[in-house]
C-alpha cells in the first residue's frame, strides 16, 4: 500500500454499501482513500447468500432447476440452459432440434434483456437518467415474450432437462420478429443519447482499464474480456445447443476501458438480434423433448459452460447414481469478474468506482449464490 | 475545424436532447394505471393456485395421489386423504398450500395427472397475516377473487 500524499492526511477508510444504490444489490466495498484517490479496495460479499449449491444437494435434479433461475435473476433463461445442458451431459442425452432452436432464441432474448438492464442502470449510475426509462420499455417487450411462453417474467424456469416443457404459443414467431424490427432502431437511439455525449465519453474513456493479460490472470470472461481485445466467446469456441449453425460476429475492442465495454455490449445486442432472426426463420417441426421420468445419472461428473450475458457460466455436477446431485458447483461469471474490481479502481478517483462497478455488470444474486 | 464547431455548438448534447424530445409523444406512454387498469397477463401465467372442481357436480377433480406434494421442491403442499371403502379409492379430505414459500415454478402443476391443480392468472396474493398466506382446500377451490377498484 503506497503512502498517502494528500495534505499529509492519513488513509481514510470508507464503506460503500451494502445499501448503496449503485452497487447493484448488496455489495459492500471498503475503500481506502487518499483524498479523492482510491488506494485499495476490499469487497465484502455474502449478504445475499442463500446456499444454492447446498440446496442442490437436497433436491432432485428436476426440483433444483427453478433455483438456478434465482442466481442471475436478470438472465434466468441462460442459467436454466446451463443447468439443463450439464444434466443432459451427465445423462448423455440431447434435446431435440426444435427445443435447441427455441432455447437459442430465448437465451439470446435474455441476453438482450440483461444488457438492456445493464445499460439503463450503468447510465443511471453515471448520471444519465434518461436511458433507463427507454431500456426498461424495450426490456418489457422481451419479458412479455417470456411471460407468454412460460408464464413467468423473471424467474422463468423455461427449460426442462431433456428439452422444453411448453410448446411455442401461437404467434411466437411474429412477436419475436416484431421485437427484432422494433429493437434495432432503439439501439441506435441509445447510441445517439450516449455514444458521442461528451459527459458520457469523459466519464468512461480511460477509466478502469483492464488489459488482456490481466483479464486472463483474473479469469475474467464475457464482454469485459472481449473489450480488452480477446476474441473469446464460448458460443464460437465451444458451440452448444446448435450455435455453430448461426452466423454472427464476436464484437471486440482494443482499449479495455469502460467506454469499450459499453461499445462491446451495444454491438453484442445487435449480434443477438441477428442470431434471433436467423433462428426464428428455421424453427424445425418435431418433438420438443420429454423429461425422463426418473433422472438417475450414472456415477460421474460433468462440467458444462455457456456464454451467459455476463461471461462464462459453468455448472459442475457430480453424480453418485442417486436422484439427487452429490455436489453442484456453479462458476458464476459475476463472482469471478468482480475480483478484477480492485485492479481496475486502484489509482482512480472515488467517483469512478461507481462507473467501474457498473461496467463489470454484476448481479449479487450470482456473486453470493 | 468541424470538430471544433461541433463542440462549440454542443452538437452531441442536442442530439441526445432531440431523442428525449421525440419520445415525448403520448403514444409512447407505457405506464399502466394499475389498480384502475388491470394488466392483462399471459394465458400461461403462473400465479395463484386453484384446485379445479368438476363444473357439473361440484366435486373435486383431485384424486389425492400426492404427486404434487412430492414434486414440489419446497414441499409446501400437504394432501390429506382418506380411504373410501365403497369405491376403494382415496378421497381428498384436506389440501393446504403454503403460498408464502411457493416460488411459482409450476412443477406441481406439471406433475398433476388429472389437471386438478393449476396456477392461474391471478397475481394479487398479499395477505395481512402469515397464516393468511396458507391456503386451505376451500380457498383453493373457490379460485381467485380479484378486487375490482372503481375510479
Ligand atoms: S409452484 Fe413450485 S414451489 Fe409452488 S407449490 Fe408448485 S412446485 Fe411447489
Ligand atoms: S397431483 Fe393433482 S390429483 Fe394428485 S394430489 Fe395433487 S392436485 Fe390432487
Amino acid at each position: 500500500m503506497p503512502e498517502t500524499t494528500f495534505l499529509d492526511s492519513t488513509e481514510l477508510v470508507l464503506n460503500m454499501g451494502p445499501q448503496h444504490p449503485s452497487t447493484h444489490g448488496v455489495l459492500r466495498v471498503i475503500l481506502k482513500l487518499d483524498g479523492e484517490k482510491v488506494m485499495g479496495t476490499e469487497c465484502v460479499i455474502g449478504y445475499l447468500h442463500r446456499g444454492v449449491e447446498k440446496i442442490g444437494e437436497n433436491r432432485t435434479y428436476l426440483q433444483f432447476a427453478p433455483y438456478v433461475d434465482r442466481m442471475d435473476y436478470v438472465a434466468a433463461v441462460s442459467n436454466g440452459l446451463g443447468y439443463c445442458l450439464a444434466v443432459e451431459k451427465l445423462l448423455n442425452i440431447e434435446a431435440p432440434p426444435r427445443a435447441q432452436v427455441t432455447r437459442v432464441i430465448l437465451t439470446e432474448l435474455n441476453r438482450v434483456a440483461s444488457h438492456l438492464l445493464w445499460l439503463g442502470t450503468h447510465a443511471l449510475d453515471i448520471g444519465a437518467i434518461t436511458p433507463v426509462f427507454y431500456t426498461f420499455r424495450e426490456r418489457e417487450e422481451v419479458l412479455k415474450i417470456f411471460e407468454n411462453y412460460c408464464g413467468a417474467r423473471l424467474t422463468t424456469h423455461a427449460f426442462r432437462i431433456g428439452g422444453l416443457q411448453y410448446e411455442l404459443y401461437d404467434g411466437f414467431e411474429e412477436q419475436v420478429k416484431a421485437f427484432c424490427d422494433m429493437f434495432l432502431p432503439k439501439v441506435d437511439e441509445y447510441e445517439e443519447l450516449l455514444t458521442n455525449n461528451r459527459i458520457w465519453v469523459n466519464r468512461l474513456k480511460g477509466v478502469g482499464i483492464l488489459n488482456a493479460d490481466e483479464c486472463k490472470e483474473f479469469g475474467v470472461t464475457g464482454p469485459v474480456l472481449r473489450a480488452a481485445g480477446v476474441s473469446w466467446d464460448l458460443r464460437k469456441a465451444q458451440p452448444y445447443s446448435g450455435y455453430e449453425q448461426y452466423d454472427f460476429e464476436i464484437p471486440t475492442a482494443q482499449n479495455g476501458d469502460t467506454y469499450d465495454r459499453y461499445g462491446v455490449r451495444m454491438r453484442e445486442m445487435r449480434q443477438s438480434v441477428r442470431i434471433i432472426r436467423q433462428a426464428v426463420d428455421k424453427i424445425p417441426a418435431g418433438p420438443i423433448g420429454k423429461t425422463p421420468k426418473v433422472i438417475k445419472p450414472p456415477v460421474g461428473e460433468a462440467y458444462v459452460s455457456i456464454e451467459a450475458p455476463k461471461g462464462e457460466l459453468g455448472y459442475f455436477i457430480v453424480s453418485d447414481n442417486s436422484t439427487q446431485p452429490y455436489r453442484v458447483r456453479v462458476r458464476p461469471p459475476s463472482f469471478i469478474n468482480l475480483q478484477a474490481l480492485d485492479r481496475m479502481v486502484r489509482g482512480g478517483l472515488v467517483a469512478d468506482v461507481v462507473a467501474i462497478i457498473g461496467t463489470i455488470d454484476i448481479v449479487l444474486g450470482e456473486v453470493d449464490r | 475545424m468541424n470538430k471544433f464547431l461541433r463542440s462549440i455548438f454542443l452538437v452531441d448534447l442536442f442530439q441526445g436532447l432531440w431523442v428525449t424530445f421525440r419520445n415525448q409523444n403520448p403514444k409512447y406512454i407505457y405506464t399502466e394505471q394499475y389498480p384502475g387498469e388491470r394488466p392483462k397477463v399471459a394465458e400461461r401465467y403462473r400465479g395463484a393456485p386453484r384446485l379445479n372442481i368438476n363444473p357439473d357436480n361440484g366435486e373435486t377433480l383431485c384424486i389425492a395421489c400426492n404427486l404434487c406434494a412430492l414434486a414440489c421442491p419446497e414441499t409446501l403442499i400437504v394432501v390429506g386423504s382418506e380411504r373410501n371403502e365403497q369405491t376403494r379409492r382415496k378421497d381428498l379430505t384436506t389440501f393446504t398450500y403454503d403460498l408464502s414459500r411457493c416460488m411459482f415454478c409450476g412443477l406441481c402443476e406439471d406433475a398433476c395427472p388429472v389437471d386438478a391443480l393449476e396456477l392461474t392468472q391471478d397475481f394479487e396474493l398479499a395477505a395481512y397475516t402469515r397464516d393468511g398466506a396458507i391456503w386451505d382446500r376451500q380457498m383453493l377451490e373457490e379460485g381467485p377473487r380479484p378486487t375490482r377498484y372503481k375510479f
